[in-house]
């Protein structure tokens, strides 16, 4: 091994391994595509580009049988898609296989075993078939046709750039410091000025532009991007020149490891270069590319995915990443947090001053105030990341489960570009393998039962995300038979979930498949049922401040929704006063505030406080009675009742003594050092140091439910 | 358990320190080793619905800190905190926790042979929480084990609460 020369390449594996697990998975959906029928070449060129590079990273560090595998599987796709092999459905689900094979051979390279000699020989034999060679041992030379394959290399130009203001540029409304920085986000920049003008201090215009500046600048991005700087300056307000410098020092991506995504075409607005300068705005289609690279987002940096690492298309995608250790991301985070408090006390300790008397320290604050919301929400997207990761592993899931339970089912996936944090992202794997399945095995029904009853054979699974008021939400929805309420409430009486006679509604009865301990299948198999699902799936979500509702109709499917938040550290809530107390209520709960009149609000029987709102009655809840606080506004009529709408869609009256104002919190667990306490979600530090209890509103809806039946 | 052997430095020389202090007349000492800082009472945040000795909770330099009440933890009713009350932050299972007393004594260090195992039967104290007695200059000193007091509590209320 090369660690021999005292080289440490353990970092190097571990990205190694990180950028396997990505391609991995990449190659698998686009081979789940293939095998529905739907690819196309360029899904193929993109599951050999996965292949490709897994073995060259493999070649670098001597994983000889990855190596090998990865080479016979690679020259099979090679056949494929250059037309001297069929891509048959039997040959895409040796695809299928051979992708596993690869991952077991990159896991037990990962953890340093080895695999049996014989491992996915017969598969290896099958890949060899293809390509009408005979299945050899000897690990090949991987670098040979490797290099030959590598797709163009990246378009790194140097440029020298003189830019030289006319003296009226600020009196324009133009700043030179921001072009400056614009170009320096472009690339490498170094900026040498010239101060040769700049006229003695007596002398000197506050207003004029003295300076000019000789910018070298080593970009990936084009001279369109360089163009699109000056657009508004060039020509009558400054004068720019830009000279493409030719001696570029060789391109350090060309590394041949494989270990990065293989980069796209070269920027097309190379073709440019000859025209000689100050040729401005002339290339719109260019801008265009230009501008979408530049707002690529850096988080879907590993671009093998399909559509934009087509080498066919022109497109310049040139995305700069790197990868960064998470925990220094969550430093980052809690940082902000910090931060976010920090502001909100300096806000508080401000909030005597008026613009009149203090007008800078207003504006100061006001800019901070802006600025941090900003910092706050760049940290977010560095986490957030497409729900697309989480999706990939549907199809075939459902492929391999509806072979093993004969059923028929289709996926149909929607809003897989949907983003979330990663946390987020990490916590909804099981839980939605776990539905997904559920949905397979205990939703849908065999072909034959659905043609009896006058369904499409084939049953549909939907999954769909999308984000809605600041919220993500996750559909899991099946067309098929729907819960059996009947054998649901048997089953719970049964377990002793529910008390005999206990008048439950539908909606009530649905909710008990989330009961510990509760499973109606009668039989446990390998595929669900094994009596931990549901409960788990709901702890689940929970963990990540979310919730799940299932909505079923008999006969018809059932629909799972999971609504969770987008992140896991700030929110804007509104401030509210009980008593001695403070809560915070998440902004995305409420609708409005109001003050009812006597008429409004009245007192049930069996139901406790309704309120009247535009014809509609809604519960009222009072927030004092349900935890207890003393001191607070008992009359409706004389407190403020906040309307709010739980995860269900359900609105409920809150009744809270005032409402102190609407902040950016920062949300801190209440069972890192303690537990759960239930009708609080977790809790935040207010501008003043004290801490403040953030409500869960779909809680305290039940505890309010419990209270009002107890009294 | 973490709390059958207690850090090694502590035990070296078989002498361990703690510290000791007061609710009411009585004498109670703490590991040294778990305990994170010693601060004056500031008000809580109070938590609803949780048991009486939940005192609430504070911040603490960003962190949320749950506070509990050792009187009335030890059934003697809620101590009638004021700032001359003190707040003994301590480490229990990568838990940060807080604990309201009457007010710091002496730290003490003491040989394991000194400690004297609990009583049966004592009166108004789980001896469960108790690991032994101690005398230092005539006083009796009862010696915590704050994980086996937080630790089942934790627990216990959680599992309640789900």
């Amino acid at each position: 091994m090369t660690d021999d020369q005292g080289y440490d390449l353990s970092q190097f594996k571990a990205t190694y391994f990180e950028e396997c697990a990505e391609l991995l998975a990449t190659a698998e959906e686009t081979i789940a595509r293939l095998q529905e029928g739907q690819g196309t070449d360029e899904d193929l060129n993109a599951v050999f580009r996965c292949v490709h590079s897994i073995k060259g990273g493999a070649g670098a560090f001597a994983f000889d049988d990855l190596v090998h595998f990865a080479h016979v599987f690679e020259t099979a796709l090679d056949h494929l898609r250059s037309g001297r092999a069929e891509l048959t459905p039997h040959v895409a689900d040796l695809m299928v296989r051979g992708n596993d094979i690869l991952g077991d051979f990159v896991r037990a390279a990962q953890a340093e075993t080895a695999l049996p000699a014989d491992h996915g020989a017969d598969i290896l034999a099958q890949l060899s078939a293809l390509t009408g060679a005979k299945p050899t041992m000897a690990a090949p030379a991987p670098t040979a046709s490797a290099m030959a394959t590598t797709p163009t290399p990246p378009a790194f130009s140097t440029f020298r750039i003189r830019f030289v203001p006319s003296p009226d540029m600020l009196r324009t409304g133009n700043d030179p410091l921001l072009m400056l920085r614009e170009l320096a986000g472009l690339g490498e920049l170094e900026v040498v000025v010239d101060t040769g003008k700049l006229p003695s201090l007596t002398e000197m215009d506050a207003l004029a532009s003295y300076l000019s500046w000789t910018c070298t600048l080593t970009t990936g991005k084009g001279r369109a991007a360089i163009d699109e700087v000056f657009e508004f300056v060039a020509g009558d307000t400054a004068q720019i020149d830009i000279e493409e410098l030719n001696d570029l020092p060789g391109d350090e991506e060309g590394d041949g490891w494989g270990l990065f995504a293989p980069l796209p075409s070269a920027n097309a607005s190379q073709d440019e270069e000859g025209d000689g300068w100050g040729l401005f705005g002339d290339a719109p289609g260019n801008n265009a590319a230009a501008a979408s690279s530049v707002t690529t987002p850096v988080a879907k940096a590993h671009a093998v995915s399909t559509q934009q690492a087509s080498p066919s298309q022109g497109g310049a995608v040139h995305t700069a990443s790197i990868r960064v250790d998470l925990d220094k991301i969550d430093r980052l985070v809690n940082m902000v947090g910090e931060l976010v408090i920090t502001q909100a006390m300096l806000g508080q300790q401000a909030s005597g001053f008026t613009v009149e008397s203090h007008p800078e320290l207003i504006q100061g604050l006001q800019e901070l105030s802006h600025h941090t919301r900003e910092l706050q929400e760049s940290v977010m997207a560095i986490r957030a990341q497409p729900v697309k990761a989480l999706f990939s592993k549907a199809p075939r899931l459902v492929r391999d489960l509806s072979s093993k339970l004969n059923k028929q089912a289709r996926l149909v996936m929607s809003g897989e570009n949907t983003e979330v944090d990663k946390t987020v992202i990490e916590q909804l794997s099981d839980p939605l393998t776990h539905l997904i399945r559920n949905a397979l095995d205990h939703g849908l029904e065999t072909p034959e039962e659905r043609m009896a009853v006058g369904k499409p054979a084939e049953g549909t699974i939907h999954l769909a995300a999308e984000h809605r008021s600041g919220r993500i939400f996750i559909e899991i929805q099946d067309d098929g038979r729907g819960i059996d309420r009947q054998r649901v409430l048997a089953k719970a009486m049964e377990k002793g979930l529910v008390e005999p006679g206990q008048q439950l509604t539908d909606e009530q009865i649905d909710m008990l498949i989330f009961a510990p301990g509760f499973s109606t299948a009668s039989e446990v198999s390998d595929v669900s049922g094994r009596g931990v699902g549901m409960d788990v799936v709901r702890k689940n979500i929970q963990d990540v401040g979310g919730r799940v509702v299932v909505q079923s109709t008999p006969g018809a499917g059932s629909r799972f929704i999971l609504s969770l938040p987008l992140t896991l550290a700030v929110m804007d809530g509104m401030l509210i006063q009980v008593g001695g107390q403070r809560y915070v209520l998440p902004l995305t709960n409420i609708v409005e505030s109001l003050r009812p009149s006597p008429q409004q609000a009245r007192s049930l029987v069996d139901v406790g406080n309704v309120l009247t709102i535009r014809g509609e009655y809604i519960n009222l809840l009072a927030l004092h009675a349900i935890f207890g606080i003393p001191g607070a506004i008992t009359d409706p009529t004389k407190g403020l009742v906040v309307i709010v709408e739980t995860e269900g869609g359900e609105r409920v009256g809150l009744l809270v003594d005032e409402l102190l104002g609407q902040q950016q919190v920062v949300i801190k667990s209440l069972d890192s050092n303690f537990r759960p306490i239930h009708g609080i979600s977790a809790a935040t530090i207010l501008g003043d140091g004290r801490v403040a209890l953030i409500l869960d509103v779909s809680a305290l809806r039940q505890m309010g439910a419990v209270a009002n039946a107890a009294q | 358990m973490q709390n059958a052997a207690p850090p090694a430095e502590t035990q070296t020389g078989s002498s361990r320190q703690f510290i000791s202090f007061t609710i009411g007349d009585e004498e109670y000492g703490v590991d040294i080793m778990a305990i994170r800082e010693i601060k004056g009472w500031t008000a809580t945040t109070e938590l609803p619905n949780t048991p009486e000795y939940m005192r609430g909770v504070i911040n603490l330099r960003g962190a949320i800190v749950p506070i509990f009440d050792l009187r009335a933890r030890f059934s003697g009713g809620r101590t009638q905190a004021s700032p001359r009350h003190v707040i003994i932050v301590v480490s229990v299972h990568d838990r940060v926790i807080g604990i309201l007393v009457d007010a710091v004594a002496d730290i003490i260090t003491i040989t394991t042979a000194d400690i004297q195992p609990v009583p049966e039967l004592d009166h108004h104290v789980h001896s469960g929480f108790l690991t032994g007695l101690v005398t230092v200059d005539g006083r009796m000193v009862a010696l915590l084990d704050l994980h086996q007091l937080f630790d089942s509590e934790l627990i216990a209320d959680a599992t309640a609460a789900a």
